[in-house]
């Protein structure tokens, strides 16, 4: 399988053009199709992942790998053996001495993708088969998921940087026709265009970028820019200037601050395409671009050499910037898109941190719980009339118990909470920021980890407790909705125990960081105060969060509180997870009947630590208002608009030369050939 | 060799002189005479070049066929025949002007500097490349092919004529 | 003789056909200018054939001349056609090719 990865991209695109020649006459069927193919990729990257940890294991000397690793060995042999990925390559086309290839280029990182990409597309395409029936476009649907899943898979096993850009670019058509499926509102017509240009702004970049680093290394392979941008002769200043334009691609691509713009305006597609496009398509490919290239990176950011590079900080303002805004969204999506923007920006600061392996095990844990909470999303609004809108909701906790709990593992996977998925991947981030020697990213991590404690909680809370707001009556989805979301939370779960470094399991480590062209990394110890102290983190984010979200629903509702306050309490009691704030909860009551010191504790409870926790929430929100307001709104989009504007104009000007008459136009044209003509004689005699 | 010299700077005036006045002339069947002075000299010049069997296509088709389909045309669209010069040329005289003396710059420049002091050479060789049979058997050995394409694209164009030019 | 005298005869024999092309306004004019630059190409070609003892460059010109029959053919009736509908041979009342 590993030879013949190229059968993984190939039975999702059949699939699209089966959909898209006979869909039309086989109606609803034409959903299991796509299912069906893409279900035979996930089987073939299952395969091709088994043999890829075979060979690694016959190389470095283990018997068996996955024996191993259900046993849970530990294994220490430190001798650095070499795995050569597995290169099939085919010629294209020819220009000259140059070959263009195309061809699969499987590795670790490969496999890894592979698998992660076709189960989340399968489990959205069961989901979808429930969420969108109905709908008119049904069978186009499928197909463009089919050619969505197909790109990404392209983009995942392109051999050389040629190949990844045309996966890239048909993945970025993809979404711009699922973001705007619904293009009858002009409204998702205009998000799925705004989509559509700021990442073909970042796009410019990676062409840029793909081009210097073919005349910096003489190939457009994958495996040979790596090989010499690990080597000694490469030249660092063209490595640089590579690895920034990649860099903006990346920018583009996987939302980073300041081209985030448009994926919390994607949301305008159906709920199954956001969950695809956040979790295993669309956004990762830029964090995959990065891995993928990492020495060009390693090399032309001088990661080793620590310090503040442009990819940690672009990582880390994301970080901040993302989790922020998060907080100041009503819609339950675009907390969700935010979300994801931040903890993009922590795959991309990991990568700028030096830590490769902890930038991809991120993006496994989160590609499962981000899907996850999408579809929970999703599920919520089928059943809550139709909303997205978290003032309409409330109080779902009851009628939609599947949904809520495995949203619930989603959300506490996301903040990080021990011993879900999300806990080990952030916590191996944020070790390795410190032990690399990037300590302001590190205390920027651990910012994120509130911030994002805290915006899931308020998430969680306006949903699932309280009473409901909303019209309709609230019920449970049908199994091909909570299906999916059942098998996610199960790997929200548990798969962080891949590389759950205290179990001595390292298997991204050993299994998928690249042995062969790679930069030599460190890789830093599990620490148990670090990892208590993130855990710490989130848990008291949770419980201010909760706590302050707990007041405000209160407040104007004084009456009935005896009605709904065991219930919010359990629910409170759940969220605070009986650390800090479950002490203060209770000298709070306690306080309140007995004497004098008790009273002076409950003042100083009532003033002093509730108005830190209300003006700390308030406080957020205000910053997140004016960071919305300010940055977001006139900063980046003005930048933006303005930029649209200068080539309005400059396209009215051109316009001019548009005359209609054929007789300008060769006077241009021959006006044109005997420029360039004196140019080519020029360069070619001097 | 100062025969053909001679022969050659005769032909050479009066193909650009003629030239000249094909796109300068303010009457279009004037125009169309000159024309015929052009591919007539162009046919000498194959000949001078002892390409015998292509100088009398060129007379046969061009100044047979194609200068005779001028003719109509000009008829059928009430070209002004005389006077009325300002009425044949547009306004972008002087940037047609200067950009085809670009472009003849660039060409000259582009020639001499390629194939500057390159003879050719004249010999019995030459005069039997140009005989009818030797340019008979390339075509209908090497290039047979493209020749039935060619044929192919005739009909089509004949078609094509018809069919545009038919009044309904 | 110099190979370059007959290039930069056919060099200002196209060019012409260039002003010719650009500055007429009469589309039959036009395409006579046309047939200016594929003589020009056709000097080219027979030159270059003499130069190199290789008949192909004469069969090039042939198919040339046969192709620059049927160019004219279709384009004066291409003319004819705006006359018809614009009444006047003129190319620059064609200026519909905008948007």
């Amino acid at each position: 399988m590993l030879q013949n990865a190229w059968l993984v991209p190939s039975l999702p695109a059949a699939a699209f053009l089966v959909i898209l020649l006979f869909g039309k006459r086989a109606g609803k069927s034409a959903a299991w199709w796509g299912i069906t193919a893409v279900a035979a990729s996930f089987v073939a990257s299952c395969v091709a992942a088994v043999q890829w940890v075979q060979r690694v294991d016959d190389a470095t000397g283990t018997s068996n790998g996955l024996a191993a690793f259900t046993k849970g060995v530990v294994t220490t042999n430190d001798v650095h053996h070499v795995v050569k990925p597995v290169t099939e390559s085919v010629t294209w086309w020819q220009n000259g001495a140059v070959k263009f290839g195309v061809g699969t280029y499987v590795d670790g990182l490969t496999v890894l993708m592979l698998v992660v990409v076709t189960l989340v597309s399968l489990l959205v395409q069961i989901y979808s088969v429930a969420y969108m029936r109905g709908d008119r476009r049904f069978t186009w649907y499928f197909a463009a998921l089919s050619l969505f899943t197909a790109s990404m898979l392209t983009l995942v096993v392109a051999e050389n940087t040629i190949q990844l850009l045309v996966g890239w670019e048909l993945v970025g058509l993809c979404s711009f026709m699922l973001i705007g499926h619904w293009w009858e509102e002009p409204e998702n017509s205009r998000a799925a265009i705004k989509a559509f240009l700021t990442t073909r702004t970042g796009d410019i970049g990676l062409m840029i970028g793909i081009i210097v680093l073919f005349f910096t290394v003489g190939s457009f392979g994958v495996g040979a820019t790596n090989l010499y941008a690990t080597g000694a002769g490469a030249h660092h200043d063209l490595l640089l200037a590579a690895a920034v334009c990649l860099m903006v691609g990346i920018i583009g691509k996987s939302g980073q601050f300041p081209l985030h713009t448009w994926l919390p305006d994607a949301m305008a597609g159906p709920t199954p395409v956001s969950a695809l496009i956040h979790a295993a398509t669309m956004v990762v490919a830029g964090v995959f671009l990065g891995a993928r290239l990492y020495p060009v990176f390693f090399n032309g950011f001088s990661i080793a050499s620590g310090g503040v590079n442009f990819m940690a900080l672009i990582g880390g303002v994301t970080i901040v910037i993302g989790a922020v805004l998060a907080f100041v969204q009503h819609d339950i999506k675009k907390v969700l898109a935010y979300s994801t923007i931040s903890q993009l920006g922590y795959m991309v600061m990991a990568l700028g941190v030096g830590a490769w392996s902890a930038a991809v095990f991120h993006l496994f844990t989160h590609a499962f719980f981000k899907a996850l909470l999408f579809l929970g999303a999703g599920s919520v609004s089928h059943s809550a009339g139709h909303t997205f809108d978290m003032r309409e909701m409330g109080g779902l906790r009851k009628p939609m118990p599947i949904t809520f709990w495995t949203f619930l593992i989603g959300s506490a996977a996301l903040a990080g909470i021990f011993p879900l998925a999300g806990f080990w991947s952030k916590d191996e981030i944020l070790v390795n920021a410190g032990a690399n020697g990037f300590d302001a990213f590190l205390i920027v991590g651990l910012i994120g980890a509130f911030l994002t404690a805290a915006y899931m909680t308020r998430a969680v809370w306006l949903t699932f407790f309280g009473e409901f707001r909303g019209h309709g009556h609230p019920h449970e989805s049908e199994r091909l909705i909570t299906g999916p979301l059942v098998v996610l939370g199960a790997l929200s779960v548990g798969a962080g125990v891949i590389n759950a470094a205290p179990l001595g399991l390292e298997k991204i480590k050993d299994w998928i960081e690249p042995t062969f062209a790679f930069p030599v990394v460190g890789h830093a110890a599990f620490d148990y105060p670090k990892a208590v102290l993130s855990v710490g983190i989130a848990v008291v984010a949770i419980g201010v969060a909760a706590y302050y979200w707990y007041r405000n629903a209160e407040r104007p509702l004084l009456s009935g509180l005896t009605q709904r306050s065991p219930l919010a309490r359990a629910g409170y009691r759940f969220l605070v997870n009986k650390y800090y704030l479950d002490d203060l909860y209770e000298k709070v009551i306690v306080g309140g009947i007995q004497g004098a010191v008790a009273r002076a504790t409950y003042w100083f409870d009532q003033h002093v630590i509730d108005g830190v926790v209300n003006g700390l929430g308030r406080g957020t929100t205000q910053l997140a208002h004016y960071t919305y307001d300010i940055v977001d709104q006139r900063l980046v989009d003005g930048a933006v608009n303005e930029l649209a504007h200068e080539a309005d104009q400059a396209g009215a000007e051109l316009r001019r030369v548009q005359s209609g008459r054929v007789q300008r136009y060769a006077l241009l044209l021959f006006g044109g050939v005997g420029i360039l003509s004196l140019a080519l004689f020029l360069t070619n005699t001097i | 060799m100062w025969e053909q010299q001679v022969a050659f700077s005769v032909l050479a005036l009066a193909i650009g002189s003629a030239a000249i006045g094909v796109v300068r002339s303010r009457n279009v069947v004037h125009a169309a005479l000159f024309l015929v002075v052009v591919l007539a000299g162009a046919a000498a010049i194959y000949i001078l070049l002892a390409a015998e069997f292509t100088a009398w296509v060129q007379v046969l088709i061009y100044i047979g066929a194609v200068v005779i389909l001028f003719l109509f045309g000009i008829m059928l669209t009430r070209a002004p025949m005389r006077g009325e010069g300002s009425r044949l040329d547009n306004d972008q005289r002087w940037a047609a002007v200067v950009v085809s003396l670009f472009v003849l710059g660039v060409l000259i420049a582009l020639l001499v500097d390629a194939f500057g002091g390159q003879d050719i050479h004249f010999s019995h060789t030459l005069v039997n490349l140009g005989r009818t049979g030797s340019v008979g058997r390339d075509i209908f050995r090497v290039y047979v092919v493209p020749f039935e394409v060619v044929s192919m694209l005739l009909l089509a164009a004949l078609v094509g004529a018809v069919v545009l030019a038919r009044k309904d | 003789m110099e190979l370059n005298e007959f290039l930069i005869l056919s060099a200002f024999l196209f060019c012409t056909g260039i002003y010719g092309v650009l500055a007429r306004r009469n589309g039959v004019l036009v395409l006579m200018s046309v047939e200016l630059m594929l003589n020009a190409v056709n000097i080219n070609l027979v030159a270059f054939s003499a130069f190199t003892k290789n008949v192909s460059g004469q069969v090039f010109a042939l198919f040339v001349i046969t192709i620059a029959a049927a160019e004219v053919g279709v384009g004066l009736a291409i003319v004819l056609l705006i006359y018809r509908n614009l009444h006047s041979p003129d190319l620059d009342e064609v200026d519909q090719l905008k948007g």
